[in-house]
């Protein structure tokens, strides 16, 4: 036999290991109280960065911001008499974004429309959904080179359709993972009642469960729509940068077009003081229809998800 | 609002349960292809994306084969083209900004979802971190540029003044660099870091914390002897979807980080990174040959970040099934 370390025989009220009445030793207390305290002065710091950088837009970009920035176009450096804005970059943006969305919405949809009702576990919805995932964690700059290497090498030309298929690719992932987790949300039960009186699968999907998981979609497709206008790494070298207006004919989409968030990066490295304010002044507008966007749409799916 | 009699009922083909006749049916099936023909278009972009880089990086790979990995050459006069600095810059700013951000993406997980603090304060603090990765990549390079450098000179200073013997601080700063970039990867890696670990503490089984209390332990000794090691696979998962993200993210790096060609040992001298280069020389790349080391760059990237992102989804997706499923 080995030997056992013996067994205690103090009484209980002379062994302090036992005595459930003494406060914590030192050392244990003083452990817990340091890394609550490093906890909840790192998590501070984590908030840091979201307030310097709200007041520091807010303090720079507010005292730019009137009504002709936002409509007139860039003026050549050095004039002091003629507007200066913005405009042409903001409808760029919308019309980049506008037409990225009208291919990345329908697809996106039914394909999360497959992957939840159609697919069930097989492996090949598996296989998608993987590959879903993988693609929503390709840097947007690779998109870039890809919609470069697609459109601008064989057109021979920078344009506003290389930047919104760009953008439709980085949009593309993010509608399909959030319309799937709202589809997935809504109750087998609906669909089992709505077969059960009598409705096709057409029926069931398109009437019952799309219907009752729309408000899910919507904000999915508002984040994409809102991570899609923060771009800015693929329009570098697909739309480019234009310091006119959008040509509204419809070849005016095979030319480069302006969006606000080449223009920010542009006029930070500018070495004017006056084109860096415009740069801050721009970023007020885009962080405001930004965060707007994902605050509203977040905060409705956060409700929904409590709710249930 | 009579009731039909049954020969009416006959003669109604709607009510006919067998019937495979309805225009319905056609339509059901039509849209059954149709959505699985959208979910293959999926899978179809991923693959004309891989060949597409492929083919427009071949020349480049002809050209400079294995060894542009190591080549520290880019000389786009002379058409010589090495991806070392940038390989460096990318993993060493990735390395900076991953020591940043776990130990504070790991506190705002614990502090949000262990209960020191009230329910309706937690959320919110949850839901400010994940607000920074809404803000455009381009504007946290702006705040960058004019902020966050001015800010960091200071301290640079001090470090070379004080540490300048330790080779990583050895260059005087002047403001862009390896150090100012690492730390806004950081500011921008938080918000993946901190939402997936603290999904993955709160799927920790309450029983344990329960239990683990039960037997003595006060809430740090639980949190580091049982929930941290619990969700080991999650907050790995994390850590490497933030690398994933790090390692990709062009705007605001390629704002601060200098674009220097020169490998250096020292965090204060400007660097480069690959998306960093790709934003700068991309849109004036002429010669094929030079696109096609671009090509061939964005391609090294790619792998890079699908090796990455594919470890660190079937980590969070297959080391932890039994939180998954609980």
């Amino acid at each position: 036999m080995t030997n056992s370390p013996p067994l205690s025989v103090s009484p209980l009220e002379n062994d302090p290991v036992n005595d459930l009445s003494s406060p914590l030793p030192m050392k244990r207390r003083l452990f817990s109280i340091g890394m609550t305290t490093l906890a909840f002065v790192l998590a501070a710091i984590a908030l840091l960065p979201l307030g310097a950088v709200l007041v520091e837009i807010l303090k720079q970009g507010l005292p730019n911001l009137r009504w002709e920035v936002l409509v007139s176009l860039p003026a050549p450096i050095g004039m002091e008499d003629v507007s200066n804005g913005f405009g042409n970059a903001i409808v760029g943006t919308f019309i980049m974004v506008g037409l990225a969305a009208l291919f990345s919405v329908p697809v996106g949809m039914l394909a999360a429309i497959f992957l939840s009702e159609f697919g069930q576990k097989a492996a090949v919805t598996e296989t998608i959904r993987f590959i879903v995932t993988v693609l929503s964690g390709v840097p947007s700059i690779v998109v870039g080179v890809f919609a470069y290497g697609v459109i601008v090498f064989t057109t021979k030309q920078f344009s506003a359709i290389a930047g919104s298929f760009a953008l439709a690719v980085v949009m593309l992932p993010i509608i399909v993972l959030s319309t799937e987790e709202a589809l997935k949300l809504v109750p087998t039960n609906q669909r089992l009642a709505s077969s059960a009186l009598g409705a096709n699968r057409l029926q069931t999907t398109l009437r019952v469960v799309v219907t009752s998981a729309l408000p899910g979609i919507t904000t999915g497709i508002l984040l994409a729509i809102a991570r899609a206008a923060g771009e800015t790494a693929p329009l570098l070298f697909t739309a480019l940068f234009s310091q006119n207006w959008p040509d509204p004919l419809p070849g005016g989409l095979f030319s480069p077009m302006p969006s606000m968030s080449v223009l920010i990066y542009n006029y930070a490295n500018s070495p004017f003081v006056e084109q860096n304010q415009m740069a801050w002044t721009a970023s007020l507008v885009l962080v405001g229809l930004v965060l707007l966007t994902s605050i509203l749409s977040r905060l409705v799916t956060r409700q929904r998800s409590t709710s249930r | 609002m009579t009731a039909g009699t049954p020969e009416d009922l006959q003669n109604t083909s709607s009510l006919d349960l067998t019937s495979t006749e309805d225009e319905g049916l056609w339509l059901d099936v039509a849209f059954t292809w149709l959505v699985r023909l959208f979910a293959f278009c999926t899978i179809a972009i991923m693959v004309w994306m891989t060949v597409v880089i492929f083919q427009q990086a071949f020349p480049a790979i002809q050209e400079f084969g294995i060894g542009f990995l190591w080549s520290q050459e880019w000389d786009v006069g002379a058409l010589l083209f090495g991806a070392l600095p940038y390989i460096y810059g990318t993993l060493a700013t990735s390395t900076i900004a991953l020591l940043i951000a776990i130990p504070i993406g790991l506190s705002v997980a614990l502090v949000t979802s262990e209960n020191f603090l009230p329910p309706w304060v937690r959320s919110p603090i949850a839901f400010l971190v994940e607000l920074i990765a809404a803000i455009p990549s381009v504007i946290i390079g702006l705040w960058g540029i004019f902020v966050l450098i001015p800010f960091l000179l200071p301290i640079t200073l001090w470090l070379h003044n004080t540490l300048g013997w330790i080779p990583l601080f050895s260059t005087e700063p002047f403001g862009p660099g390896l150090l100012p970039a690492g730390v806004i990867l950081a500011i921008m890696i938080l918000p993946t870091m901190a939402a997936i670990s603290r999904e993955v503490l709160i799927a920790v089984p309450g029983e344990l914390r329960s239990a683990s209390g039960a037997l003595g332990a006060t809430r740090w000794e639980t949190i580091f002897r049982v929930i941290l090691p619990a969700g080991l696979s999650g907050t790995l998962g994390a850590a490497t979807l933030a690398l994933g993200r790090a390692l990709g993210e062009t705007m605001a790096v390629t704002m601060v980080i200098g674009n220097s060609p020169l490998i250096s040992i020292s965090l204060l001298d400007p660097a480069s990174s690959i998306p960093s280069l790709l934003a700068n020389q991309f849109a004036e790349a002429l010669d094929d040959l030079h696109i096609g080391a671009l090509m061939y760059l964005a391609l090294i990237l790619f792998v890079l970040t699908l090796v990455v992102n594919i470890i660190a989804v079937l980590m969070v997706r297959f080391l932890s099934p039994n939180l998954r499923e609980s």
